[in-house]
């Protein structure tokens, strides 16, 4: 899949673009005095405007030139960054994505209109912003600093000052130990050392000054800015730079055609701490390139096809490769054996980096949200604040994709329901900005992704009241939180009185549902007295791979997710035998009711004389699966099932085995519902 | 998928099962392999009861005897999986269809294809694009996308499967 029309190109960096220019704008409300954030706004126009026009979308960069002029104004001072102004640029934005999305069907009168907003916020009379600080840059300095003999004397510890300085930025600290006099002259309280430091930083000169403010009369200090170019300068001319060898002396050095510090240093010309201070600046200047040209190629973008593709290509040398480790521990010959384990190891470290590769943070999808909160709280008249914790967690691209919908609508929710008016609020004595707080992170082989509101809470006697209105509970049974919530996610279930344009249907959360269960996922749903709601989404950590346990049943192999596995016993011959009538395992104390998975998959062949009881857990339930035999722990690629296979419950997918076969991967939540349903039967009927 | 060509004529993979001769139209096939080890997978119709790993992909294992009701005997020397790409339900799905003989990839005239009959088939009609006649023989040509969609007809009826138990 090559993206060569260069239109296209253009569309998925303006997509790039806009997001970026919603996330600044929408900071800008927060902090309107924050000159860089309308810089990188003001460049993101510039961008579209220039690109738009390159590639043919006259009427993107028409428009665009529009904003521009006036987030120009904005950049000079003349105008502040007010909420209004915020707003409008927000539709401008929103009118830009459907100019790129479609040039001639959007509706030039939509964009004038936007254009009118724009120039009478400009007319408003508004206060001029405070001019504010110039964006702080990265720049590169040379600090040569001599001390006085008697600074420690006085007081100054000079390793102190060091400190300092590492602690500005990045710095590169050579001592020069020239002056040292002969062991027996050397005075142990005087200072001999001076030092030459190359450090990049965004603090200005005056932050450098200012770590030497108490020596600063008695020292030699030279601090002079250096440019980091490419290619970065040649030893000579860093040393004739720092005036430790002449140009006459280079220039002889060189003639020699051999490493020049070597011959600087036997020549006498300079001496070897010199050297090293030259040679660490150079260092220094080769470093900060890298790291210049690091952040600028930074990422690429690559179809999501070709991802699955080297996905299958990895997953096939996975195979042929455990292939190889069995002929060769047939013990042929010690050096195929040897290449073979250098392979086996590049093979999983390339497994692990391809599997790294399909994995995102969930921040980009977070961001999208602020964009929902500012304007369904404008809509609402609520005063909603969004934080968002742990953006930083990775989650498998496709889960994360889904996840978008699910998320709108709890949003959603939190915001219509859960926060009050701020009237209400501040009866109630709670602060008037209402707070959603949008958090992810790991547990275990899950990612938690918590929607929680410190709105009103959920109402336990009203859902109550509709669910038996419903028939969906029986009336006067008192049930627990966790299980009377699950009723809001009944299709049509809603106890809101009145339906807004929002919700109040009941359908959000029976889509919310539908999209976790598909992602083999589970919503904790949590009202604390202390007023609030939170909802949880238990999600898997990828779709993609599992740790799994290899089980074998019969001739079969089966794949348990670790995860899910609590611990493996042996199936007694006394348990076994009682059995017959009910099967319960009694596990410390604990009643656990297990089944014969021999039983469920019609095995023909003859059981294991020791049977193993594998105790699987889904949520609270734990129930018990006798397998023939515990193979082993088992890095699990998981394949989807064909739908010729889909509609089989027991089974969540299948994977391939080292020696080539396929194994199907047990879905224990399903197993063991059906295991809790079953001794419910035999409890019914005994 | 039409396959028929410009000219009318059809090209084909002819195969083996049970001593009958049928032809599959040769644009569906992907490859044809030496029969792999198959993984059975509890629960599902038998017709569709493995799996099979083809180049890294885990794909579904057909065996069409079970479909047209013949006797299933063991493997032969001859046995071979030709992995075929059909439409299922609006998702290309690539399947491996147990052959007990694979012959050739040919090409039937347009002059010698027939509708198949309404009677004298033991096979269900719907399973039949056409009957295609080679050299002194007549060969089936099955519609491979009627044989699967119709898989799913007949197991949502709640028909044919035995063990679903834990569905």
């Amino acid at each position: 899949m090559n993206i060569s029309d260069p239109k296209d190109v253009f569309r998925q960096e303006a997509q790039d673009l806009l997001a970026q220019l919603e996330a600044v704008l929408l900071d800008l409300e927060h902090r309107p005095d924050d000159i860089e954030l309308i810089d990188s706004a003001f460049r993101a126009l510039h961008t579209i405007k220039g690109s738009g026009s390159m590639f043919g979308f006259e009427a993107v960069a028409a428009f665009t030139h529009h904003v521009e002029t006036a987030f120009d104004r904005v950049r000079k001072g003349s105008v502040a960054p007010s909420r209004d102004l915020i707003a409008v640029a927000l539709q401008a934005q929103d009118h830009m994505r459907s100019l790129i999305d479609n040039q001639e069907a959007a509706d030039t009168r939509t964009g004038d209109a936007i254009l009118t907003a724009l120039q009478r916020v400009f007319d408003a009379p508004e206060a001029v912003s405070p001019a504010a600080a110039p964006t702080p840059q990265e720049a590169t300095w040379r600090i040569r600093m001599r001390l006085p003999a008697d600074v420690m004397a006085n007081g100054t510890n000079p390793l102190l000052l060091l400190d300092e300085l590492r602690g500005l930025g990045t710095a590169t600290i050579t001592a020069l130990t020239d002056d040292i006099p002969p062991l027996a002259e050397i005075n142990p309280t005087e200072c001999y050392l001076g030092w030459d430091v190359v450090l990049s930083t965004s603090q200005p000169k005056s932050a450098i000054e200012d770590v030497f403010i108490f020596v600063r009369d008695e020292m030699s200090l030279e601090i002079e800015r250096l440019d980091v170019c490419d290619p970065v300068p040649r030893i000579g001319e860093i040393l004739t730079d720092l005036q430790y060898a002449s140009k006459d002396a280079v220039d002889a050095g060189l003639a020699q055609q051999k490493p020049l510090g070597e011959i600087l240093v036997k020549a006498g010309e300079v001496s070897p701490d010199k050297l090293a201070s030259a040679l660490a600046e150079q260092q220094h200047l080769q470093r900060e390139n890298v790291a210049q040209k690091a952040s600028t190629h930074a990422t690429i973008r690559v179809p999501a096809e070709r991802l699955d593709e080297l996905m299958d290509r990895v997953g096939e040398l996975v195979i042929a490769q455990s292939r190889l480790r069995q002929i060769t521990k047939s013990g042929v010959d010690p050096q195929a054996t040897s290449v073979a384990e250098e392979i086996e190891r590049l093979v999983l470290e390339l497994r692990d980096t391809t599997m790294g590769i399909r994995m995102v943070p969930i921040g980009s999808l977070f961001g999208r949200f602020r964009r929902v909160v500012h304007d369904l709280s404008r809509d609402l008249g609520k005063h909603v604040a969004l934080t968002m914790e742990g953006e930083e967690t990775e989650l498998d691209k496709t889960v994360i994709e889904q996840l978008n919908d699910p998320l709108v609508h709890l949003i959603r929710n939190a915001i219509d329901h859960g926060i009050e008016d701020p009237d209400v609020r501040a009866a109630a004595g709670k602060p008037s900005e209402g707070r959603i707080l949008l958090a992810a992170r790991h547990a275990g082989t899950e990612v938690l992704i918590t929607v929680r509101d410190d709105g009103r809470g959920l109402n336990r006697e009203r859902i109550r009241a509709r669910a038996v209105e419903r028939g969906l509970l029986p009336a006067g049974t008192e049930i627990p939180d966790n299980e009377l919530f699950q009723v809001l996610f009944q299709p049509g279930f809603s106890t809101a009185e009145k339906v807004t344009s929002l919700s109040g249907r009941g359908v959000g959360m029976d889509v919310v549902k539908r999209t976790v269960e598909a992602l083999r996922s589970k919503i904790d749903i949590a009202s604390p007295p202390s007023g609030g709601t939170s909802v949880t989404l238990r999600l898997p950590l990828t779709l993609a791979i599992i740790d799994g346990l290899l089980v074998r049943i019969g001739n079969g192999r089966y794949v348990l997710p670790l995860g899910t596995v609590e611990e493996c016993v042996e199936l007694t011959a006394a348990a076994d035998a009682q059995s017959r009538g009910r099967s319960f395992l009694n596990i410390r104390g604990e009643l656990v009711p297990f089944m014969r998975l021999r039983e469920l998959f019609a095995c023909k062949t003859p059981p294991d004389e020791f049977q193993k009881v594998v105790i699987v857990s889904s949520g609270d339930l734990k129930v018990g699966l006798v397998v023939d035999q515990v193979i082993g722990d088992h890095q699990t690629v998981i394949k989807s099932l064909s739908k010729l296979h889909s509609d089989i419950a027991m089974f969540s997918g299948a994977t391939i085995l080292g020696d080539g076969t396929v194994a199907m991967i047990l879905d224990v939540p399903h197993l063991v519902e059906y295991g809790q349903v079953r001794e419910e039967r035999l409890k019914a009927v005994g | 998928m039409s396959t028929q060509n410009h000219e009318g004529s059809i090209e084909v993979l002819t195969l083996d099962l049970d001593g009958h001769t049928f032809a599959l139209p040769a644009a569906c096939v992907h490859e044809i392999l030496d029969l792999v080890a198959v993984t059975e997978v509890p629960g599902a119709n038998p017709f569709v009861g493995g799996l099979i790993n083809v180049r890294g992909r885990v794909v579904p294992f057909a065996d069409l005897r079970h479909k047209f009701g013949m006797p299933v005997k063991p493997q032969t020397i001859d046995t071979r999986i030709v992995v075929i790409e059909v439409d299922i339900d609006g998702d290309a799905t690539m399947v491996g269809l147990l052959a007990d003989k694979v012959h050739e990839v040919t090409e039937i005239a347009a002059t010698a294809v027939e509708e198949a009959p309404r009677i004298g088939l033991t096979w269900r009609r719907e399973y039949i694009d056409c009957i295609g006649k080679l050299g002194d023989d007549f060969v089936v040509v099955l519609d491979i996308t009627a044989i699967f969609s119709s898989t799913r007809r007949v197991r949502d009826g709640g028909g044919e499967t035995g063990g679903r138990a834990a569905a």
